[in-house]
């Protein structure tokens, strides 16, 4: 269905080749998983599919790309669009119209597609998403996960045989994600189409994928095959794929299934081991909380976003808020790093409250990395973002410099922040908030586009921070983040508080925000490999 | 008379309001004004839809107010002084001879404040009718039925208009951060450190929205370039002449030549554009809207309610115009009042609006709100 013969591309002629002599070949009705760091090369791969890259992007592609025969070299991209479907990672963006029905005829009107044959393919399409009960709504008032299923539906209508996707669940809670992910699957079984896909966090995709190609970056030759065999060596894995090798599994099981038929030994061995290291600090020992919300609600128009919500934080505490897309967690750290003043209780970091002080003796309390941690940069290189922090927050020169080195080192000086990965630029704004040293620092959403090893990272920064006597409160989706720092997690619903508690207890216990590991060694409440590994260790021992 | 519930063509509320607008414009009479502003509410609370562009009413009836405030205080501060019933007198300060006509300070008389807050009041209607319009059928829609050859232009202004409420997102968001930052949020040092990541961002935005549209079959090629190109040519060019030739009808001697020749000028231009684009064009329109009974009972009734300030115009029905010289109080002349009323009948006569599906979605809003932008940028109003 597609075929890749010989394939370089280079964004500009003196720039190194992002694809060498890439030949590939991706059969009809296949699930392909597309995995790699962030910057080696994934999305350039996706958009050579339909031609995107280099008619739009620019840049030197060498060898031909063909899709059902049709090279993209003499098809521009909106040639192909009756072939391949391509769906981005924020979907809000590439929205034309501004109902859903419209949105989801908009590409067939380009084609030409009869009116008759039109209103009945976008009735299909409407139920095969199940968006039936929202064709009139206004685009803008849809949640995230929705807005992602019109925009495949946007596409599915000029009925194309392939689907191209660029991390379509990035910025989805888990349960969305699923809907998303149950979206496709289904596509490929029923309707047989062709659906190429990236995705950082593996542990979503990969159950479902029939083959993986790993883009190791730098133009290195690409890995393809089957799931078990590229997840063996793969040096990105998700944590059922490191358990599997730690326990020694063969073949690697992929899905939660086919761990647990194989886990049963596993589950033995551990019965006996305490879960968890066993220096989990219990929260009560710490009394006085060095950040607090008490009761606090939160109104946007009518709608309560909080609702009388309590969050104590002690020194050294990493504090995790989870919840669907939109139940509030965002507005909590909001409010506790005083962008907003709650509309009942009151909010204290220190002692102070937050929403009265000015910007500057703020950001010596509390720090607050948002969603888009790129908003928080304006200088046009890293060098002058460093001096202007320094300049900003009264601190001797050098200091967010010497900050950037201890989160991240070896970031180009001479960048412009939106040319850094996304994990090199959530660092540089790591440095920035933690430059003037606030004893609580807040994320949001931390790892939304990061990959495996930058994500590693943040988990060894998160821990030197604690034992330094911060206090972090993440929001976050990803369980496995959760799972591997959180001392204390907090699930929000509809703005309340639906459950707070030991992090362990909390995640374990949830269909939903359960990681891997621990689905896999139920009941026992294991959270991540790490635990498992050092635990099996000190019982050999 | 109740029809099924479904959405009325937006040509045909566009018209309503628009002739309501004119009519406003043909008076001076403040009961008048302050008749078809009731009117035009009204029909808004009667068939308006859930979504949230009909609640852009309230936004335009503000501004209204803020005009007809600035009006009175511009007349009170510089207006032009005419004998009357002075209220107060403000310290007045000379002028040099050269700018004779232009005063400041002096004698405020009751007389000119009257006059400057019913101009404002005119403009306010006219601003309340633009937004009774907007909220009845949303620009969008009424894009979506330009004849097929202006399709280019109508798809730039669509877009265009989604990227202002993306803009105030991204604005708030980029405050947020900069509070973040500990900077001034405020002031001219606070507007400099705006500019340029809004600017940014609007750039990587449209670039995304261009790759979805090309990447969806926007501007692909069927029928000759040259022939279509054409055929857009004459449209804009008839559309433009055809606004002229209004605008000459409405206010004679404004347009040399006078507005009817340009009117038809333009209309013979924009027929042949649209036959010639429309006929070859490739693309197809999906459920375009329906044009039957309720729409033109509502656009009659638009232009029954203008007819009636035409007739009396020309007829010269006592009340139309008011002017506080000599003071006294308005009339509220018969002919004029039913005219109005006319005006009321699309509350009865266009189909009740589909229901969105809105009642439980109003949460998942304000979430896009929020989960959209950053943690906490207070935005609440902008997806309303």
């Amino acid at each position: 269905m597609i075929r890749f013969s010989d394939v370089s591309f280079s964004y500009s002629a003196a720039d190194e080749p992002i694809l060498r002599h890439v030949d590939l070949t991706i059969g009809e009705g296949e699930f392909c998983l597309v995995v790699g760091a962030t910057g080696s090369g994934k999305s350039t791969l996706l958009g050579a599919i339909n031609g995107l890259v280099p008619h739009f992007t620019g840049g030197r592609l060498s060898g031909t790309v063909t899709v059902d025969g049709r090279s993209t070299r003499d098809n521009p991209p909106r040639e192909l669009a009756d072939l391949v479907g391509m769906v981005g990672q924020n979907p809000s963006a590439s929205f034309v119209t501004d109902v859903v029905e419209d949105e989801l005829a908009y590409a067939m009107e380009n084609l030409g597609v009869s009116p008759e044959a039109m209103r009945r393919r976008v009735e299909d399409t409407l139920d095969l998403l199940g968006l039936h009960e929202l064709r009139h709504r206004p685009l803008l008032s849809l949640s995230g996960g929705q807005q992602q299923r019109v925009a495949i539906g946007a596409v599915l209508t000029a009925s194309p045989r392939v689907l191209v996707l660029d991390e379509p669940t990035s910025a989805l809670d888990p349960a969305a994600a699923e809907e998303v992910l149950a979206t496709l699957t289904r596509l490929v079984h029923d309707v047989g189409m062709t659906v190429v896909i990236a995705e950082h966090r593996l542990e979503r995709v990969v159950p479902f994928a029939d083959r993986i190609i790993l883009v190791p970056g730098s133009g290195d030759e690409l890995i393809v095959g089957r799931p078990q065999d590229v997840m063996a060596g793969s040096p990105v894995a998700p944590p059922l794929v490191d358990l599997a090798r730690l326990a020694g599994w063969d073949p690697i099981p992929l899905s939660v299934r086919d761990a647990r038929r194989l886990a049963e030994p596993l589950r033995l061995r551990l019965a006996g081991l305490q879960a968890g290291p066993p220096t989990t600090p219990t929260p009560a020992s710490t009394p006085e909380p060095i950040a607090e919300a008490e009761h606090v609600s939160s109104v946007y128009g009518t709608v309560m976003a909080l609702n009388q919500v309590d969050l104590r934080i002690r020194r050294g505490e990493v504090v995790a808020v989870m919840g669907r897309n939109g139940s509030g967690k965002s507005t909590l750290l909001g409010l506790l790093a005083g962008l907003r003043r709650p509309a009942k209780g009151r909010v204290r970091i220190c002692g102070q409250v937050p929403g009265d002080l000015p910007p500057r003796k703020l950001i010596k309390l509390v720090g607050l990395v948002p969603q888009d941690a790129g908003v928080l940069l304006y200088c046009s290189s890293v060098a002058d973002e460093c001096e202007a922090s320094d300049g900003e927050c009264g601190l001797p020169p050098g200091t967010t410099a010497a900050t950037l080195d201890r989160v991240l080192p070896g970031v180009p000086r001479q960048h412009h922040p939106r040319d850094l990965s996304e994990g090199q630029r959530l660092a540089v704004a790591l440095a920035v908030i933690l430059a003037p040293a606030p004893p609580v620092l807040l994320l949001d959403e931390p790892t939304r586009g990061l990959d495996y090893p930058s994500k590693d990272r943040l988990v060894r920064l998160l821990r030197e921070l604690v034992a330094g006597g911060h206090s972090v409160v993440i929001a976050t989706h990803d369980v496995e983040l959760v799972a591997r720092v959180a001392d204390r997690a907090m699930v929000l619903a509809e703005g309340e508080v639906v459950s707070d508690g030991a992090a362990r207890e909390v995640v374990c216990h949830s269909p939903v925000f359960a990681p891997q590991v621990a689905k896999v060694l139920a009941p026992e409440a294991w959270l991540t490999v790490d635990e498992v590994r050092v635990a099996l260790a000190g019982s050999s021992r | 008379m109740t029809a099924p519930s479904r959405t009325l063509h937006p040509a045909a509320w566009w018209l309503w309001a628009a002739t309501m607008g004119v009519a406003a414009v043909r008076t001076t009479n403040p009961m008048l004004l302050a008749f078809i502003a009731v009117v035009v509410v009204f029909v808004v609370a009667a068939r308006r839809s859930a979504a949230p562009w009909s609640r852009s009413l309230a936004v335009f009836f503000r501004l209204g107010l803020i005009v007809i405030v600035i009006r009175v205080v511009v007349q009170v501060v510089f207006g032009y002084r005419l004998p009357g019933h002075v209220l107060f007198t403000l310290p007045h300060v000379p002028l040099p001879g050269w700018a004779a006509g232009v005063s400041i300070g002096g004698p405020v008389t009751l007389e000119s404040v009257l006059q400057a807050a019913v101009d404002g009041l005119r403009l306010a209607v006219i601003l309340l009718c633009f937004g009774a319009a907007n909220s009845l059928a949303s620009p969008y829609r009424l894009l979506r039925c330009l004849p097929t050859v202006l399709y280019e232009a109508g798809v730039a202004v669509t877009v265009a208009l989604t990227f202002a409420p993306e803009l105030v997102i991204t604005i708030g968001s980029i405050r947020d951060a900069r509070r973040l930052r500990g900077r001034p949020t405020r002031g001219i040092a606070g507007l400099r450190g705006l500019a340029i990541p809004v600017l940014e961002g609007a750039l990587d935005r449209s670039l995304q929205l261009a790759a979805s549209m090309d990447a969806r079959g926007y501007g692909r090629r069927f029928a000759a370039p040259a022939h279509r190109r054409l055929a857009t040519g004459a449209t804009a060019l008839g559309l433009l002449l055809v606004m002229l030739g209004v605008f000459g009808a409405l206010d004679p001697g404004s347009v040399p030549s006078g507005g009817i020749p340009v009117l038809a000028i333009g209309a013979v231009l924009l027929a042949m554009g649209m036959t010639a684009g429309g006929r070859r064009s490739p693309r197809t329109r999906y459920r375009p809207d329906v044009w039957r009974l309720p729409e033109w009972g509502v656009s009659l009734s638009g232009c029954a309610v203008l007819g009636a300030f035409v007739i009396a115009g020309v007829v010269g029905v006592q009340g139309l115009q008011f002017t506080p010289y000599p003071l006294r109080a308005p009339t509220l002349p018969l002919f004029l009042c039913i005219g109005i009323l006319a005006g009321l009948l699309p509350a009865v006569m266009a189909p009740s609006p589909r229901d969105p599906g809105y009642r439980e979605a109003d949460e998942e809003m304000v979430d896009l709100v929020q989960s959209e932008t950053n943690p906490s940028a207070g935005v609440p109003g902008v997806a309303r």
